[in-house]
């Protein structure tokens, strides 16, 4: 089919697929009240890179603080006003945006952003669906996001500052108003905008369950899935069961606040007012709250990326995916040992060291499905007729990063190590690598992979080529050195190290790191502009099919209406990962199964 | 969209999963809350006290509306519209019962002079106050829940025989009744 012609075809069928005639798509209903999962999925990718780029700014804003603790920037003062009096960032203002990066980072950035995106894009494209199980929830899921990122954008913006006592809120700086400037309005906002964030993750993931058991196509049997609907499946899934104790952890803290409970708060003295009137609070207890959803979120982070990068590795390999049961299996694994593993973020909290050595086993355990998926990712690459598009060397400096910051894993999921380097730079690296600059290499491999699918061109290569090699080398030279500082006892958080002696040594290794964390953020910005600039003058993509890929999402019209498919919903009569087979190229998963041929 | 989802729907409704899915986070949630209180509770300065006996009552009372919603359910099969109505009424004012019998409950222990909240407060009253008001918060949602179908079982465009709702609203109805016996038994025996 041509492209005039499909064009053609998705639009006399467009209407019928609302199953009423007179709807007119108005602006309203198109771009912003949208119940199509497609453009849901473009509306959070968009509000995930604008938050992208805000905590992409706030980090180059206290590198710049780390490399540079004696320099004045008179320009600062300009841009931040009281925040950088005489041209440095004051120490309210690092702490405030070292917490806001994190925060907005991981869960905006990184479980709204990447989960938000290819899971509405993906889920009903692949298992041939015409939309989520209930769109209107999917809507809600986005304005739920909107309304979080709202509230947290304002509270860059009240008097006393953002919230500034971590990502992970930690009372007494999260429940107490008086522990720091950020403690007062800026952390009450941060805690709705979490609350809210909460709502639309769980509407979200709800729906993604809901779709993917109920709403796929005939013949798409549970094992004839694409891995990424799979890697979302068990995302959805960590999400639906972990958010609710972070929520119940919330509610306590709320309590805390506000009304003059004693869960997280003793009677501590606080500088100047004398003691409080709490009595026996445990802020232990918060941490267990926060930790059994904060571990889980790693796995949401990680895991869209996973089965993404599974996706596009088979496809410009041209070979199936090496072990595809070994890989759901170990998905499952990752999944469940999730939950088991909580309290090694919490190893020098005085956790009984018994229970301390069993979460170290447990920890331990997970390189194992870990190891399994590296091996396959290899053995799929293994003598293929590899395809070095963008997408797929985001995909393979996903595998390479999730290598490296993994395998310091090892050296932090053990109790007697992590005493030492707990707290330091080393952990500072390690979960960058592996979860952060990671996850966000898989989102880059998505987003070049599927941007035809998106807007029917193409993302300008040339650009993608440098804005995959600068930040593959950035991401290595920022935090590789990291490593050392960590391991020479260097603590993260901190405003400035030079007061130390010790880590004197280490100021040209920070002001190096702080360089390149400006140039690889420049480079982020010649990929938005590749980004914008190619929706609206990108190449013109003309086939439907044009990675040759056999997943349902390229058998719909280049431009795909609400409704996925003009016509008929495609059955499905094989797995995906028909590439190569009896020395044909590919061969789609709507196409029968012939006479002779083996199927799975 | 909602046509095609009635067309393309197996033989569990996307609701059904919604429905179940949701539980199992309020499942969690709650899991989370009587988790932290166990810890909470191995700690120093953990106050012990009696639970209000009012919560007796107000256990039969939820007891007694998962019967009802039972037998509205039966009635909605049978398509004896009245008193398909008239259970489904009696459920969702045996659970406003239920939930002023709970406050009462409160008042109780306020009464004991035992502080739910606010400057030192234990946390042991808190944890109770917490942990029953989310589910108070639950049971009313499931009124709201019943009074909406009951009045959707009014107008003539849904006819009877759609036992969607139904079936959900009776679902998550025995649900919360489930979670409360839990959360008493946790109370009782634990707290």
């Amino acid at each position: 089919m041509s492209h005039e012609a499909a064009l053609h075809t998705h639009e006399s069928h467009g209407h019928d697929d609302h199953g009423h005639h007179e709807h007119h798509d108005t602006f309203l209903s198109k771009y912003v009240f949208s119940m199509d999962h497609k453009m849901i999925a473009k509306q959070f990718l968009i509000t995930g890179m604008v938050w992208a780029v805000l905590g992409g700014l706030m980090s180059v804003l206290f590198r710049l603080q780390l490399g540079y603790p004696d320099a004045n920037f008179p320009w600062l003062e300009t841009i931040l006003g009281k925040w950088a009096k005489g041209g440095q960032i004051t120490p309210e203002a690092y702490y405030a945006l070292v917490t806001t990066h994190g925060t907005v980072l991981v869960f905006f950035v990184l479980t709204a952003g990447l989960s938000g995106t290819f899971a509405n894009f993906l889920i009903p494209l692949q298992i041939g669906a015409r939309d989520m199980a209930s769109p209107f929830m999917n809507m809600l899921s986005y304005w739920f996001f909107f309304a979080a990122s709202i509230v947290m954008l304002s509270s860059m913006f009240v008097e006393t500052g953002p919230f500034s006592g971590g990502w992970t809120a930690y009372p007494p700086l999260s429940a107490l108003g008086d522990a720091s400037p950020g403690s007062k309005s800026g952390m009450d906002l941060w805690i709705i905008a979490m609350a809210l964030f909460v709502v639309s993750s769980l509407l979200g993931g709800l729906n993604y369950i809901a779709t993917i058991l109920n709403m796929r196509t005939k013949g798409m049997s549970m094992t004839r899935l694409p891995l990424t609907i799979w890697a979302l499946f068990f995302t959805a899934v960590l999400g639906v069961l972990s958010f609710p104790v972070l929520f119940s952890g919330f509610i306590l803290l709320i309590f805390d606040r506000n009304f003059g409970t004693s869960f997280y708060l003793s009677d501590i003295f606080v500088n100047g007012v004398g003691a409080l009137s709490n009595e026996g609070g445990s802020a232990i207890l918060y941490q267990h709250l926060f930790w059994f959803l904060g571990h889980p979120e790693v796995y949401i982070i990680l895991l869209p990326a996973m089965g993404m990068v599974s996706e596009i590795m088979s496809v410009n390999s041209r070979k199936p995916i090496f072990g595809y049961m070994a890989m759901l299996g170990s998905l499952f694994a990752i999944a469940v040992l999730a939950f088991l593993v909580w309290a090694h973020h919490m190893f020098v909290t005085g956790l009984n060291p018994f229970l301390g050595s069993v979460f170290v086993l447990l920890t331990l355990l997970i390189a194992v499905p870990s190891a399994i998926k590296v091996f396959n990712w290899l053995t799929t690459l293994w003598r293929g007729n590899i395809r070095f598009t963008p997408g797929m060397l985001f995909a393979i400096g996903f595998v390479s990063l999730f290598i490296s910051g993994g395998l310091t894993g090892i050296w932090l999921g053990n109790a007697a190590l992590d005493i030492h380097l707990h707290d330091t730079y080393f952990v500072i690296a390690h979960f960058h690598i592996v979860m952060g600059v990671a996850s966000m290499f898989g989102m880059f491999a998505g987003v070049y992979h599927w941007f035809p699918k998106m807007y029917g061109r193409y993302l300008n290569n040339s650009l993608g080529y440098i804005h995959f090699w600068v930040t593959m080398a950035g991401a290595y030279m920022i935090f590789w050195p990291m490593h050392y500082e960590g391991l020479a006892g260097m603590p993260r958080r901190y405003y400035d190290y030079s007061i130390w002696e010790s880590f004197k040594q280490f100021a040209d290794l920070n002001r190096f790191i702080s360089t390149v964390a400006m140039i690889v953020f420049a480079t982020q910005i010649l990929f938005l502009i590749n980004f914008f600039y190619s929706i609206f003058k990108g190449r013109k993509v003309t086939d439907p099919n044009p990675w040759k890929a056999n997943t349902l999402e390229w058998t719909t019209p280049i431009n795909p209406g609400h409704g996925n498919w003009p016509g008929e919903i495609p059955e499905v009569h094989r797995w995906p990962y028909d590439y190569g087979k009896d020395g044909v190229d590919f061969i789609p998963q709507d196409v029968p199964v012939g006479d002779h041929e083996s199927s799975h | 969209m909602s046509t095609d989802i009635q067309m393309e729907k197996k033989k569990i409704h996307p609701y059904q999963f919604f429905l179940w899915g949701g539980l199992g986070s309020i499942v969690m949630m709650f899991a989370g809350l009587t988790s932290a209180y166990i810890v909470k509770k191995s700690q120093a300065n953990w106050l012990e006290f009696e639970l209000p006996n009012v919560f007796m009552v107000s256990t039969v009372v939820i007891l007694l509306s998962s019967f009802t919603i039972q037998m509205a359910v039966k009635k909605q099969k049978e398509q004896n519209e009245n008193q398909y109505r008239g259970f489904l009424a009696v459920t969702a004012i045996l659970g406003l019962v239920f939930i002023i019998l709970q406050i009462q409950g409160f008042r109780t222990l306020e009464g004991n002079s035992i502080a739910l909240i606010g400057a030192r407060s234990n946390s042991a009253a808190s944890f109770l106050f917490v942990i029953t008001g989310l589910h108070l918060l639950h049971v009313l949602g499931g009124v709201i829940a019943l009074i909406w179908t009951s009045f959707r079982s009014f107008s003539s465009k849904n006819n009877i025989n759609n036992d969607l709702p139904v079936k959900l609203v009776s679902n998550y109805w025995h649900f919360v009744d489930i979670l409360w016996v839990y959360l008493f038994v946790f109370l009782h025996w634990v707290g």
